[in-house]
């Protein structure tokens, strides 16, 4: 009948018999068209997403007009890590926007589980992911001379895989974060380490071991080899399949965490 | 005036025992005891600062560190069968600015009753929520557009979107005119009259407390009295609820042992 709650920020009582606690498909996609329909009342968001990775490979291709194997690699590469910082900073500042408004506190006290909310997420920037990833991929290979080995639809799927980290990642990392200016100071904190170390601006094997030994720690890593595979591979190689495969687990992996940052009982 | 309704007396909407709650090093309540009747609007009133927002979010279950017995229809606190039996307004409007009136409804009311079928119940229910506030000129505004006053009202709408058997609401006519005021006070007591709901409102403006069945008046963390504010008047020989409060105040200031004073007067 009556509870005692322990001191601690945890729920007493989670595992009861009437709200689901595992995904609802219902509430996770009304999540996502809610989060989609915010964007749409934000069209400049959206046209800086899908036009800045185009216009950047465009620059780099010029910058690169003399030498269009160098081209190759960093755009390759490129197309792998877009998506990824693009959707770092959205979730990030999405997620930290739902904390302060009181959103979250009022959603938490609905029915609504902690799956359905970072699926709703996902599932939104994702699809934004395919939209800004099929653009950049379709003009740096058919308009920019990018010459890919393999098929240009295993470089989408790795840009979707790096998108959906880049949501994992900018999911958890706000729960650190109480402000924005914070949550846009994670940025450099998070992904650039992982920029200079994921071998775009010289092989991993030519770094000093110790750097090399963190790089192979790093997921944005295996998102540009999974890229350089595409590149200079006809067909998916097993190094590709574990490229990918690392990179979707680290991502599920970081939404768990993100998922368990999300507390109903807050102080 | 305080004839309770069908329901049985005994079995009240909250029921509190020993309720404490630590907020960083304060302890923000200090061992409540007290109780909310079901369909009466119970007003809780106090100065600023004095743990009405912490006692209502005790209730709701989104507050941490919460020790003693609290139990809510039946359930301890918190507990997920009752998050869509309560209906909760902070006191800053959690909606989100980016989308309409309408849209916001229909999102939480997607969360709150999801899946295909209910489509047309839920349309039903978001019209009327909307009306319930007097918004339905301003249903296709954006929430950021509107005024302060009109966003604290979307934010009750979603509150009013499930038929919840519990409404509490943290302060939610500040800030609006004297007309809006009085009618949502006709509001709740038609929804107290006709759904039979239980309505725990929170003000620091004591003229609204004539407008309750029972209040729960609280000063630093305690409750100084409970009971009807005709009750509270007799009892302090005071012509206002306010002035009753400031009697009540003095009167535990002087024997300094305000937990005992509170019960003492309400008995």
């Amino acid at each position: 009948m009556s509870t005692t709650h322990p001191t601690t920020a945890a729920p007493t009582a989670t595992a009861a018999p009437a709200p689901p606690r595992a995904l609802n498909l219902s509430r996770t996609t009304a999540t996502a068209a809610r989060v989609l329909r915010q964007l749409r009342h934000d069209p400049r968001t959206i046209a800086l997403m899908v036009l800045i990775p185009c216009v950047m490979l465009l620059l780099l291709r010029y910058v690169f007009d003399g030498s269009a194997r160098v081209f190759d690699t960093i755009g390759a590469s490129l197309l792998g890590i877009f998506p990824l910082i693009t959707m770092f900073l959205v979730t990030s500042i999405a997620t930290l926007r739902e904390r302060t408004s009181g959103t979250l506190e009022r959603l938490l006290a609905m029915p609504l589980g902690k799956g359905d909310l970072i699926a709703g997420y996902a599932l939104a920037f994702g699809a934004l992911a395919i939209v800004q990833s099929v653009l950049a991929t379709g003009l740096a290979v058919w308009f920019l001379g990018l010459d890919v080995t393999g098929s240009p639809w295993l470089l989408l799927l790795v840009a979707l895989l790096d998108a959906l980290l880049g949501t994992a990642l900018g999911l958890f990392v706000s729960a650190f974060a109480a402000s924005e200016f914070q949550a846009v100071q994670f940025m450099p904190a998070v992904i650039f380490p992982q920029l200079l170390l994921c071998g775009l601006f010289t092989p991993r094997p030519n770094m000093h071991p110790v750097l090399e030994a963190i790089s192979d720690a790093l997921p944005m890593s295996y998102a540009v080899d999974g890229m350089n595979e595409v590149l200079r591979h006809t067909d998916m190689t097993a190094a590709f399949v574990r490229d990918v495969l690392i990179v979707a687990g680290c991502a599920l992996l970081v939404l768990t965490l993100g998922a368990a940052t999300l507390k109903r009982r807050t102080p | 005036m305080m004839n309770y309704s069908s329901r049985p007396p005994e079995e009240p909407a909250v029921h509190a025992q020993d309720l404490t709650v630590v907020r960083g090093p304060r302890t923000v309540l200090r061992s409540l005891d007290f109780t909310v009747p079901r369909g009466r609007i119970t007003g809780l009133l106090g100065p600023s600062g004095c743990g009405k927002s912490t006692l209502m979010r005790a209730v709701v279950g989104t507050q941490a560190k919460v020790t003693g017995t609290l139990e809510v229809l039946g359930s301890p606190a918190g507990h997920p069968t009752l998050r869509t039996r309560i209906g909760y307004v902070t006191q800053a409007p959690s909606v989100y600015d980016d989308l309409t009136v309408r849209q916001n409804l229909h999102y939480f009311a997607a969360i709150l009753d999801p899946g295909r079928a209910a489509a047309d119940r839920r349309h039903e229910n978001v019209t009327r929520a909307i009306a319930d506030v007097d918004l339905t000129t301003h249903a296709d505004a954006l929430a950021g557009t509107l005024s302060g006053g009109q966003r604290s009202r979307v934010s009750l709408a979603v509150a009013l979107l499930g038929t919840p058997e519990l409404l509490v609401l943290d302060e939610p006519t500040v800030g609006l005119d004297p007309v809006l005021r009085r009618d949502l006070w006709q509001l709740f007591h038609t929804i107290a009259a006709e759904r039979g709901a239980t309505l725990l409102v929170s003000s620091h403006v004591m003229d609204e407390a004539e407008r309750c069945h029972r209040l729960l008046l609280m000063r630093a963390g305690e409750i100084l009295a409970d009971g009807t504010p005709d009750a509270l008047r007799t009892r302090t020989g005071t012509g206002t609820v306010e002035d009753a409060f400031l009697h009540l105040v003095d009167e535990a200031t002087a024997a300094g042992r305000t937990q005992e004073t509170a019960k003492e007067t309400t008995r």
